[in-house]
């Protein structure tokens, strides 16, 4: 995936009848397709070979705590936006068996590890999403050590990003200067155009295999009018951000809030349940279990999706360094916006909205972050 | 890195020996199964050790640095993992993935002098530290070994102690919690060795590890003996899965105690330190 | 309403000592109150007060992480609590807590210091009386310490 600028880069128009075949010609390069799909009240994303799969006029409400999948009044793709489900659920998957081993010869035999991964495109990646992978890169790809098997699966990644036609009620990547254009880190980036009858694609080229790939897909030059309409479009949906954050400072913020008493506020209402740190498409954080048959002679490793906001997470020598959920709630979110930072470099958030979208008691990190420095000024 | 190309991959050791240090500690002493010359480290650091099966633990390196063919690990046995350790038997054989994190500034403090203060089984990962600094005697000035315990029971590598305290240029100070009558020894926390311990304030290096609240304390009465937090070294302690960064675990603040520690320089830590649950 | 000179008096740690080094000791004087619960001060934090307990209980604590607070020790009506205000750098080296509804009279600790600097005598009681609680205080943590009550070592 090249990272290049795109200013000058050819933008073409795709008619909503051919975007069939851009899944068809990815299928036939050998690339595992994965897109969005409508299952259990929400699009999640899934194998994704037939648009009749995809959520063809479906759009969401979201707000703190709610999520609702809504029919639209047209035949959108991609009017909804960003559900539970985040692309790192393909390239960090939530349960991957790292080896497996027996007794025997030199007494700890590696018999099988884990294997190459097919190369995948990813279909309706939103920028924040863009954003997140380009976070996890940092974390998984930049450090001493370099994980094999997040590298596997980002190698060859193929990803056709669709630029926002709205924001949902939890959104703010406008804050975050993540979106809601995807300016780099796509191959291809369509923005869905419906108007007076017509159905289309404004796409814009981000590499040179996605313009290889497009040459395979029927498409024109895109006129004048047709770039303004999708980049009004575009700029509409930055006006309509449903939450925002003010990241002056907000490193600094965090390190001088250790003890500030809006965390035993949020403490009483966090319920640790962990689905913020599910949802969110940065969070990282795995567990390893080591498991044997009962010959004891086979073992295997695996490794799965963990959270700080555990009772396990930090325990230590008989209890858990943060046992309260104050403590573990403020973990999660200094760690998102502050320690992120002198760790990888860049923020852990991406603006998505989807912890405030999910969380059972509608937490809003953006309303934790904002009292935090209210009482800041009250004081 | 042990040249391992995936560092989640344990390689096989076989113990060669153990020795039982106290009842509910052991030390082994291991060497490689797969032909390796052996496993260099520098001091303060750890591996994971793994027990075919049951699990991982990280477990710092207890052995001389100028030895690596022997890896030495002293295990207390608390959990599933460390008891199946412990009751390794020679022969056996255990994963080892290694060594990680940070390491004491024993090559570093050459010229000065230098405070070893070792709480219960934090005398383990310093030990590797003494070894170094007496191999190398002639480089610093003054050293001294602070080692507190519960009890006479308590104590680890008691032989070498007494060989230690019969050097001339190193001042060993015991001292435990608790004792019997028949002990000569000290009785008292650690902490109370400190003020009468021989050593230059303004040119001393200190090294400490055992239980937070000990290093706590210890790091107070260092300071008021003068020593400076930039010339204090402690060792922490988190919850680690895969020691290599990745899985989360070990944060503490912006560090990894993996990879940033467990080794930390005391006035780049001390504001986290004083503050709880982080 | 007592007057602040009457209760400290007829608190324990004051008997005896002559009416005008009371009358100085007033005006470093306040009457508090703690909720149970309620955090009395935090170790590392200043040390500038002690405080006799005249009601309730009050809990010497320390942290450690993973294991939380440990209580030390616990204070009542007619104990003295907190002396780390007569040794440099006055800070406390532990935490106080009130376990129940505490009233107690809170001496300023930098207000005695300065008038035990002016008079020694008065300086010389305080010590004297500081001393006895010291005293308890080291013969109470040895019997603790001892663990005479047998049962299984962890």
């Amino acid at each position: 995936m090249k990272g290049t600028s795109l200013q000058g880069k050819e933008s073409v128009v795709l008619e909503r009848d051919h975007l069939q075949r851009l899944l068809d010609v990815l299928g036939k390069r050998g690339y595992r397709v994965l897109g969005p799909t409508v299952r259990d009240s929400a699009v999640v994303y899934d194998d994704l070979t037939s648009l009749a799969d995809a959520p063809v006029g479906w759009t969401d409400e979201q707000d703190g705590g709610t999520y609702r999948l809504k029919k639209g009044n047209d035949r959108a793709l991609f009017s909804y936006v960003v559900g539970p489900h985040s692309w790192k659920k393909f390239l960090h998957p939530p349960v991957l068996r790292l080896w497996r081993a027996k007794t025997g010869g030199n007494g700890l035999q590696i018999t099988e590890k884990d294997g190459e991964a097919p190369k995948s495109a990813f279909i309706g990646v939103r920028s924040c999403e863009i954003h997140a992978i380009a976070v996890q890169d940092k974390v998984f790809l930049n450090g001493e050590y370099s994980d094999p098997l997040y590298k596997a699966r980002r190698q060859g990644l193929f990803i056709v990003a669709v630029n926002c036609g709205r924001a949902a009620g939890t959104c703010f990547c406008a804050s975050m200067n993540t979106g809601p254009k995807a300016t780099f880190g796509f191959d291809l980036a369509l923005t869905e155009v419906l108007e007076a009858g017509r159905h289309y694609f404004v796409v814009e080229v981000g590499s040179e295999l996605g313009a290889e790939v497009l040459r395979e897909v029927p498409h024109k030059a895109a006129s004048a009018e047709e770039k303004a309409t999708a980049e009004r479009i575009v700029a509409k949906t930055a006006g309509q951000m449903g939450r925002t954050l003010d990241t002056r400072g907000i490193k600094e913020l965090l390190y001088r809030n250790y003890e500030n008493p809006r965390w035993d506020d949020v403490a009483k209402r966090c319920l640790t349940c962990g689905n913020c740190t599910l949802v969110c498409p940065t969070c990282f954080c795995v567990t390893v279990e080591d498991i044997t048959d009962l010959t004891g002679e086979h073992a295997e490793r695996w490794r799965k999706w963990d959270s700080c906001f555990t009772m396990d997470f930090s325990y230590i020598h008989g209890g858990s360094i943060r046992a309260s959920a104050m403590a573990r709630y403020r973990q999660w979110m200094t760690h998102k916006l502050a320690t992120w930072i002198d760790q990888f470099g860049t923020s852990g958030c991406v603006g998505c909205g989807r912890c405030i979208t999910w969380c059972p008691v509608a937490i809003d990190i953006t309303e934790e972050a904002s009292a935090l420095r209210r009482s800041e000024q009250k004081s | 890195m042990a040249g391992l190309s995936d560092p989640m991959v344990p390689s096989p050791f076989r113990v060669r020996g153990v020795r039982k240090e106290t009842y509910d500690t052991f030390t082994l002493e291991l060497e490689p199964a797969n032909g390796a010359a052996g496993l260099p480290f520098a001091p303060g650091q750890l591996n994971m050790l793994y027990a075919f099966g049951v699990g991982e633990v990280p477990i710092s390196i207890s052995g001389d640095p100028a030895k690596p063919q022997t890896l030495v690990h002293t295990v207390r046995s608390v959990g599933a993992v460390t008891q199946a350790i412990c009751k390794s038997k020679r022969g056996d054989v255990l994963g080892v993935r290694g060594p990680f994190g940070s390491h004491w500034p024993a090559e570093e403090a050459a010229g000065s002098d230098v405070v070893i203060v070792a709480g219960g089984i934090g005398l383990a990962p310093l030990r590797p530290a003494l070894y170094y600094l007496l191999s190398n005697r002639e480089k610093y000035g003054k050293i001294a070994l602070l080692y507190g315990a519960r009890t006479r029971q308590d104590l680890l590598y008691t032989s070498e102690l007494e060989r230690w305290r019969g050097q001339f240029d190193l001042e060993v100070g015991v001292t435990v919690d608790t004792a019997t009558a028949g002990w000569r020894g000290n009785v008292g926390v650690v902490t109370t060795l400190i003020p009468r311990a021989q050593f230059d304030p303004a040119q001393a290096v200190a090294m400490v590890c055992g239980p937070e609240v000990m290093m706590r304390f210890t790091v107070r009465e260092l300071e008021a003996r003068g020593i400076g937090r930039e010339n204090i070294f402690i060792s922490l302690e988190r919850n680690m899965k895969c020691a290599i960064g990745f899985c989360g675990h070990c944060q503490f603040g912006p560090t990894f105690v993996c990879k940033d520690g467990p080794v930390f320089r005391f006035d780049q830590v001390q504001t986290l330190f004083a503050k709880r649950e982080i | 309403m007592e007057t602040l000179e009457r209760i400290l008096s007829e608190h324990p740690f004051f008997k005896g000592l002559e009416e005008p080094y009371l009358q100085l000791l007033v005006g470093c004087a306040s009457n508090v109150r703690f909720d149970a619960g309620e955090v009395i001060f935090r170790e590392g934090e200043e040390a500038n007060k002690f405080y006799l307990i005249r009601q309730g209980k009050v809990a010497v604590e320390m942290f450690a992480p993973s294991r939380g607070p440990i209580i030390l020790q616990t204070l009542g009506e007619g104990e003295v609590l907190g002396w780390s205000w007569l040794v440099a750098p006055y800070r406390w080296r532990f935490d106080g807590r009130a376990v129940e509804l505490t009233r107690a009279i809170a001496l300023d600790g930098e207000c005695l210091r300065g008038k035990c600097e002016e008079d020694h005598n008065l300086g010389y009681e305080l010590m004297k009386r500081v001393s006895l609680v010291m005293e308890k205080l080291v013969q109470a943590t040895r019997l603790q310490l001892a663990d005479v009550y047998g049962g299984s070592r962890s």
